[in-house]
């Protein structure tokens, strides 16, 4: 199967080394450098769960029209560190050139069939003053490939480590070595880079983890509890790196049952609050989400998922804690679930989470995943001014009534302290004024008045998106993070009887998913998890069952390579998944 | 008299007749009235247990939470609006026992709450087991040998956490209890107040007459800012001292700390989305 897809031209570097190496500094450095240019650029690390050592790595994708996808594909490998990891050694092929020091690797990489190209980096880095500046020096072979001029490399190494100069020295001196060995390793093809880039230099650099939390502030989000487990916690380090200028009040709490108490106390007094978690945090936050459910608190829940059970692993991906969001929380009550599917989706559904949590005073569960968090490529600059604006909290009257059904059936919503009016909550059943209740009567009223709301959620629910042909025989579906992917691998899928129906709502699922599903001969359910979890749900709620599934749960997302060969095989294959 | 604007009509109270309860519920009333504070300033939080049920029968905001998160709740709800009055009550087991980890760092964040314990030594609402300060060898039907586990001090604990006002009260002194609240309420910052209070159907040792005979009476002048003094009493055996152990200037108070105040003073519902500052952001990330 021919990688390349046909009209764009793209370069896939993999970098990889132990911890502490700068690698990330290196990453987002070089990733600056390659979109100013003009170039687009995709990112995304793995990583082990250590502080030091061990061998991580991150693929760059550099292309001349939008990548936005993970590739298995490797075009170069820079290797920095010996003990080059599985997930990395299998993506070696004959078309991989591995630019590393000899000296250092030895007979590492024998036995591949991948050209091997020596690189004197002890050498180099001896020279600069040590092993740190070896990252920058591969950076430098990266740029040197692509072309890019090296005077705005130098520029940019300048603005990129300023007020620094020693530092911005050395660190120009490591690129520019390696931007030589680049240019030679380019040889006569064709650079990426040249005058006339198409970019008109608005591009943003954007990963999931700062969109969900950038999306939150948009949303109006003025509070944010959490305690730190990743791949959750770069969204509250954000926050609370920046909550001076975006005038949030975060906490980083002793526990999870805190931060969602804290957060639901907060929006009974009229806070837009968020947590943040993964799934180990989110099932001890059950109780509090249920507690949002019969209080009618707008409540924003960030769960990006990392494999389990338990504490599984920490800082890998999976798409497994779809069940755990939807049934989370005891009894019954109405909630929406938003899956973002990109970069920029997990800014604008950040931003409409806290405006459905806030007009129909529910839960709201925003699900990523390890992978959307710590990826990013290349975004216009998100348009605030296509998000719906907030509502207003009017001061209550002396007769208010916090739970009074109201007209549509959503109680208008008052707070402590603003108006005449008294403002109650109750975690028991309770009656309009939020006093505790035990008639049946009143139970009844109550659980048909909060569960009422789910219907007109559904009412506004996003479809789901669909790629490629209208009239498709075989249709991909899939939620969340895969998206893009799924997306790019129809290029290399080339076929005209296939498309992609992607979710980035779960819940409640939009009407058109039935006619979607219907309109194919095979509907191929593609999802990050062992049993099925999102098929069930499609199964469940439409009636509709797949014919195929394609499945994984490694710890690692699919690949754009993965997905296609994978839908090829049942497509070509014929038979079951 | 003059009507209590915290006073509230209400249908059958859920406690057995003689609990500590009531002379606490009413002593909370006279504070607040005594305080000049409207029934619309006041938040009352409770978790669950019976005296968490005191928010159903005084007259103001409340929210009755989930079992041990009070304080939680409390928090939130004082960084969101702390122009509110913020009062957390309930029962040893939902303070000391499931909200045990909240109560230590409630203390150490130091957010302007105060907290009332109704301390009664045992469970309540799920009928006569034993609580974190039932004392040892205390016989229940859960724990039929006696209590084997040494009882929590409140006192001690919440000093050495750092709380600057730590008090004990007595349900069967309603005038000494308000006026103990009056003084927690008015402290900046964090608040304990653990009030002794009999339960007369679950708890046979610890009666009205045990705890007139096992308590003593600080002097109610009395200075009470020196720590080691105060841990003295939090630590000394019965007889048990009555009155406000420690009361010192505390550090700044959690929700005066926090970004959303720092250069706008408005509580957050009154906010709008922020939107000038993400473009702000974003554009930023062109230079």
């Amino acid at each position: 199967m021919n990688s390349q897809i046909s009209g764009t031209r793209d370069l896939s570097f993999v970098l990889s080394g132990a911890a502490g190496l700068g690698i990330q500094t290196v990453e987002e450095f070089l990733c600056r450098v390659l979109c100013r240019a003009g170039l687009h650029v995709f990112a995304s690390r793995e990583y082990m769960s250590r502080v030091r050592g061990g061998n991580n790595s991150t693929e760059i994708r550099v292309g001349t029209k939008a990548v936005r996808a993970f590739s298995d594909r490797m075009d170069y490998l820079f290797p920095l560190t010996p003990g080059v990891r599985v997930n990395i050694r299998r993506r070696i092929s004959q078309a991989t050139k591995i630019v590393a020091d000899r000296g250092v690797f030895g007979g590492e990489f024998d036995g591949t069939e991948a050209p091997f190209v020596p690189i004197p980096l002890e050498d180099m880095t001896k020279e600069l003053g040590g092993k740190v500046y070896a990252a920058m020096v591969m950076a430098g072979v990266m740029i040197g490939r692509t072309g890019v001029p090296l005077p705005r490399v130098l520029e940019e190494i300048e603005h990129f480590f300023s007020g620094r100069a020693e530092v911005a020295k050395t660190n120009a001196d490591a690129c520019s070595l390696g931007y030589r060995f680049g240019v030679e390793l380019r040889g006569d093809s064709e650079p990426l880079y040249h005058d006339a880039m198409d970019s008109d230099g608005k591009k943003i650099l954007l990963d999931g983890s700062d969109a969900v939390a950038l999306g939150a502030v948009a949303g109006g989000c003025s509070f944010a509890a959490g305690y730190p487990m990743s791949p959750a916690t770069g969204v509250l380090t954000f926050l609370s790196a920046n909550a001076d200028r975006f005038h949030v009040a975060v906490e980083q709490v002793e526990d999870e049952p805190a931060a969602v108490n804290m957060a639901v106390g907060a929006s009974y007094a009229g806070a837009r609050p968020l947590v943040t978690t993964s799934g180990g945090g989110f099932a001890l936050m059950g109780e509090g989400i249920s507690l949002a459910g019969i209080m009618e608190a707008p409540l924003v829940v960030h769960l990006s998922q990392r494999p389990g059970p338990a504490t599984g692993m920490a800082t890998r991906t999976e798409q497994g804690d779809l069940d755990l969001a939807l049934y989370s929380g005891h009894g019954e009550f109405p909630r929406a679930i938003f899956a973002p599917g990109s970069v920029e989706s997990a800014f604008f559904l950040s931003a409409k989470a806290f405006d459905i949590a806030e007009r129909y005073q529910t839960p709201v569960i925003l699900l990523t995943d390890q992978y959307l968090m710590n990826t990013f490529y290349d975004v216009d600059i998100p348009d605030v001014s296509l998000l719906r604006p907030a509502g207003k909290i009017d001061p209550t009257p002396a007769d208010y009534r916090r739970y009074a059904p109201g007209a549509t059936g959503i109680s208008s919503r008052g707070v402590p302290g603003y108006g005449e009016g008294l403002v109650g909550a109750d975690s028991h059943e309770h009656d309009e004024e939020a006093h505790i209740s035990e008639e049946i009567d009143v139970r009844v009223s109550m659980n048909e008045k909060r569960l009422g709301k789910l219907d007109a959620i559904r009412q506004e629910a996003l479809p789901p998106v669909l790629f490629g042909p209208k009239d498709y025989d075989n249709l991909i579906v899939c939620f969340g993070s895969t998206m893009e992917i799924a997306r790019e691998s129809l290029a290399l899928l080339g076929r005209t009887d296939t498309a992609v129906l992607a979710f980035e709502q779960v819940h409640p699922l939009h009407e058109a998913t039935e006619a979607f599903l219907s309109a194919a001969t095979r509907v191929i359910v593609l999802e990050g998890n062992a049993t099925g979890q999102f098929e069930r749900l499609l199964r469940g709620t439409f009636g509709i069952r797949a014919h195929h599934s394609i499945r994984k749960y490694d710890g690692l997302q699919f690949s754009v390579e993965e997905t296609a060969r994978r839908v090829s095989e049942i497509l070509e294959g014929g038979a079951g998944a | 008299m003059t009507a209590n604007p915290f006073d509230m009509e209400h249908g059958e109270l859920s406690w057995c007749p003689g609990c500590g309860d009531y002379a606490i519920l009413d002593a909370l009333k006279k504070a607040l009235l005594g305080l000049g504070l409207s029934p619309q300033q006041v938040v009352l939080v409770s978790g669950i247990g019976q005296a968490a049920k005191m928010p159903h029968y005084l007259r103001s905001n409340f929210f009755n939470g989930l079992h041990g998160r009070a304080l939680s709740a409390a928090t939130g709800i004082k960084a969101a609006n702390p122009e509110l009055t913020v009062i957390a009550v309930g029962g040893d087991g939902d303070m000391y026992g499931e909200g045990g980890n909240h109560f230590t760092h409630t203390i150490r964040r130091n957010p302007d709450l105060t907290v009332l314990v109704c301390d009664n030594m045992v469970y309540g609402l799920t009928k006569g087991q034993a609580s974190p300060t039932s004392p040892r060898g205390f016989v229940t039907p859960m724990q039929r040998k006696g209590v084997r586990a040494e009882p929590f001090n409140p006192l001690a604990a919440a000093l050495v956490q750092g709380a600057t006002f730590v008090a004990r009260a007595f349900a069967g002194d309603v005038e000494r209890t308000t006026a103990i609240m009056q003084r927690a309420i008015r402290h900046r910052g964090f608040s304990l107040v653990d009030i002794f209070q009999p339960c007369v159907t679950f708890n046979k040792v610890n009666t009205y007459a045990w705890f007139k005979e096992n308590t003593r009476m600080l002097e109610p002048d009395r200075k009470a800012d020196d720590f080691r003094e105060a841990l003295d009493l939090a630590l000394s055996p019965a007889p048990y001292p009555l009155g406000v152990l420690y009361e010192a200037e505390g550090p700044e108070t959690f929700e005066k700390g926090l970004g959303a105040f720092t250069d706008d003073s408005r509580p957050l519902f009154m906010r709008e989305p922020d939107l000038g500052s993400v473009r702000a952001w974003f554009e930023g990330l062109l230079r």
